[in-house]
């Protein structure tokens, strides 16, 4: 199954090759990482993406606890969170046959970010699939896309506070929803807001 | 400060901050840390902090093989549970750590081993035996740091010594670079002390998970005890006692656990695993509880996990989370640290009869005893067995033996008797052939007082062997004796066992140990009949100096029972009823 596992580490040299490390040592695959500054100083958010048996997951969690750089993992698992991904995608686009494209990017809710004479560049955000359907979508064309630059996967929890990573970190918990009790009227909610 | 004046009132700069140069404030540091002892090996690299050493109380070892330097840290700290430290230049001398590093690793045994780098200036370009140490050792630390600023120094050798002793112990590895020994920086011990030690946040012992745990022992009709490295580690040898006797649970220990429950105690079943006690593998695999404390479910003791205890519930009391269902799924899990979980528990159990269950293992004995080896006649051959079985008794079982890896290793596991822990310092985790001279070397500095053992076959103890110089440079005694059967006897086994006696690069010639020994100026005596091997222990024990016994043994002996790798614990083989080695035309 597919785990994705949020982790809050110490800013330093060295510390994505002992992450890395942990999964090569044990044979595992690293699909999709992000790293990048977190709320807190000092420290990197990363998410990782890996395959691994449903047992594994709880061996990863101890075992990236156990690397002295690493300050909180969570374990997503199945609960409710928000996963994010960036695509730049270049494709070649001439003034003649622009607006095919244009109309395209409008469906799929995605921006033009560069745009010159032979090519442009299309910005997208959004969960895997529709950044594949687009890419699908711009390959009909053969020869159309020329480079693409994917972010892959950033992920949170959904709700305030409700991170098995803020918990453990002993932030405010008077307004704690617990994920998994989320009031049902909430939750629909979201998932209006977030068709996925 | 002249440097004269720093040995004088070494303890000065600890209480009051001080500029010091780098490689002063890496020995400065090492004093607050209580260390007394370093073993090591000098080189380009390093010596700006070989240069200050004289103005510090702390004695140097100088090893042959900095591969030697690891195993002396490591047999310092498993003979007296404090860190050991080792010390070696760049390049190939830390490349050359990295056996010693790796043992101690699978092992768990606190370690720091220090460094010494090229200059920050040319990191990175491939200098004159300038290598990516922390590199290649981190999978193989708990942690590493690679320092090249004076400043930083202590605080990283401080942290080090923290990672190295907290939770599961392992080695840490500290690489300076030269630039930053020889620069300077002003020494504040107190104000290097790491963060807060952070405990792994997994380590659970919830009340709903003790309340369980007492329920399964309070019902079971045939529990068993298993007890690793962590009892020793945890110093939690009373609380297991405790367990055992009160809820008459009989006991079983891994190979690193020997000596963490008596062998003389009546709930003593012996060793588990791979050449455990056949009675032991039979009523694990008969139990309908496991209790297992500080012990991981390693291959040697489980054999073919799918077949492994079925019928077992099991309890497993771990301070390392990653250890939890990672080789045995476990019904109840009591993530922490061993001594304190068990002092959680105790109270929960009462009395409890365990006779029949006892008594089943017991009845279960008669046939493996009479197979033994020490019941064999004494036909002129001279088994290890008989050697283990001496030494034994005429060190009254007191001594400190520390093993190599191989057939004398499991022999001796099987026949000296362990009371107390830290009296078997053995390689378990990795295996590593070389490791009982200098592992010695590391546990008679830790205990002078003690009567110290190497016990080695003559392959291992080649690997090794010129340690012996560093034994007489230190003018120390020890008592080593070489299990000579001209092979390298376990690899010889299972190329009997598995490979249709194909000994493929398994014969051995050897030099004659007595005489190597005399090089050194150390004494030295072959032994090749039964009747000679109590006068000669006694004579090693009774020289002043180092002494070497070299015993030829039966060539073609192996170890019996064994479980072969990847069978159930009872498909084991056991020593053929009639042992062709003495239907041999001499025996008649």
């Amino acid at each position: 199954m597919l785990h994705t596992f949020v982790a809050y580490v110490e800013d330093l040299p060295g510390v994505l090759t002992r992450v890395a490390s942990l999964f090569r040592r044990l044979n595992i695959n690293i699909i999709s990482l992000t790293v990048g500054r977190s709320e807190r100083p000092g420290l990197s958010r990363l998410t990782l993406v890996c395959e691994a048996s449903a047992e594994a997951g709880h061996r990863i969690r101890a075992s990236l606890y156990k690397l002295e750089n690493v300050v909180d993992v969570d374990d997503i698992a199945g609960a409710p969170a928000v996963t994010r991904e960036l695509a730049l995608i270049k494709v070649a686009a001439t003034p003649r046959n622009r607006s095919q494209i244009f109309d395209l990017v409008e469906v799929f809710r995605a921006r033009i970010v560069d745009l010159t004479s032979e090519s442009l560049m299309i910005e997208m955000t959004g969960v895997e699939s529709k950044i594949e359907g687009l890419i699908e979508v711009l390959r009909e064309d053969e020869g159309r896309i020329l480079e693409i630059c994917r972010s892959g996967k950033l992920t949170m929890r959904r709700g305030h506070h409700t991170s098995g990573v803020l918990k453990a970190m002993g932030a405010k918990t008077e307004d704690n929803a617990d994920a998994d009790n989320e009031p049902a009227e909430i939750a629909k909610e979201r998932a209006v807001v977030e068709p996925e | 400060m002249g440097t004269n004046d720093i040995k004088q009132s070494s303890n000065d700069h600890l209480t009051t901050p001080t500029r010091l140069t780098g490689a002063e404030i890496v020995w400065a540091t090492l004093v607050g840390e209580g260390v007394t002892t370093v073993f090591g090996y000098p080189g380009g690299a390093i010596l700006p902090v070989y240069d200050a050493l004289r103005k510090f109380p702390i004695h140097h070892v100088l090893v042959r093989h900095e591969q030697g330097a690891s195993h002396m840290a490591d047999g310092y700290a498993r003979a007296s549970g404090q860190v050991g430290v080792a010390m070696a230049t760049s390049g190939p001398g830390a490349t050359n750590l990295v056996t010693g590093i790796a043992t101690a690793m699978l092992d768990s045994i606190p370690m720091v081993c220090i460094t010494g780098n090229v200059s920050s200036k040319v990191l990175g370009t491939d200098a004159f035996q300038e290598i990516d140490i922390t590199g290649i050792t981190l999978p193989v630390t708990k942690h590493n740091f690679l320092v090249n600023r004076t400043e930083d120094i202590a605080p990283a050798l401080r942290h080090a010594f923290q990672i190295a002793q907290s939770g599961r112990p392992g080695p840490v590895l500290v690489d300076i670079t030269k630039d930053a020994q020889q620069g300077t920086a002003i020494f504040d011990f107190a104000a290097a002390k790491p963060r807060a030690y952070r405990p792994h946040p997994m380590l659970r012992v919830e009340d709903s998970a003790l309340a369980q745990a007492a329920e399964l022992i309070r019902n079971a009709k045939r529990p068993i005890i298993l007890a690793g490295h962590g009892v020793s580690e945890s110093g939690a040898m009373e609380q297991v006692r405790t367990l055992a006797e009160r809820a008459q649970i009989p006991v079983t220990l891994t190979l690193l656990g020997l000596g963490a429950f008596p062998a003389s105690h009546a709930l003593n079943m012996g060793m588990m695993g791979m050449h455990g006690e056949a009675w032991v593998n039979q009523a694990i695999q008969e139990a309908d509880l496991l209790i297992a404390c500080g012990m991981r479910f390693d291959d040697r003791v489980t054999g073919t996990v799918a077949t492994y205890a079925t019928k077992a519930k099991k309890i497993h009391i771990e301070v390392d989370p990653a250890e939890i269902n990672k080789n045995i799924k476990v019904d109840v899990a009591l993530v922490g640290d061993l001594r304190e979980v068990l002092e959680q528990l105790l109270p929960r159990i009462a009395g409890r009869d365990g006779s029949a269950w006892l008594k089943t293992i017991d009845s279960s004995k008669g046939a493996a005893a009479v197979r033994d080896i020490k019941n064999l006649p004494d036909l002129g051959h001279l088994y290890a067995a008989h050697v283990m079985h001496d030494l034994w008794r005429i060190t009254g079982g007191n001594a400190i033996v520390v093993t190599d890896v191989g057939q004398h290793q499991m022999w001796e596991a099987q026949y000296f008797h362990h009371e107390r822990p830290r009296t078997l310092i053995t390689s378990g985790g990795l295996g590593t052939m070389g490791f009982a001279l200098p592992a010695a070397i590391g546990a008679k500095f830790a205990c002078p007082d003690k009567e110290v053992w190497v016990v080695a076959g003559d392959g291992g103890f080649q690997m090794t062997a010129a340690e012996l110089s560093t034994i007489v440079q230190e003018k120390i005694k020890i008592n080593i004796a070489i299990i000579n059967n001209g092979y390298l006897g376990m690899v010889r086994q299972w190329q009997e066992f598995f490979y249709g006696g194909n000994y493929e690069s398994t014969p051995l010639v050897s030099p004659d140990f007595v005489k190597l020994a005399d090089a050194h100026g150390i004494q030295g005596r072959a032994v090749s009949t039964r009747a000679q091997v109590a006068g000669a222990v006694e004579s090693a024990r009774s020289a002043p100096g180092t002494f070497l016994l070299n015993f030829m043994v039966e060539k073609e002996e192996s170890v019996y029972p064994m479980i072969p790798a990847g069978a159930s614990l009872h498909e084991m083989i056991r020593r053929p009823g009639h042992d062709p080695l003495l239907e041999s035309p001499d025996d008649k």
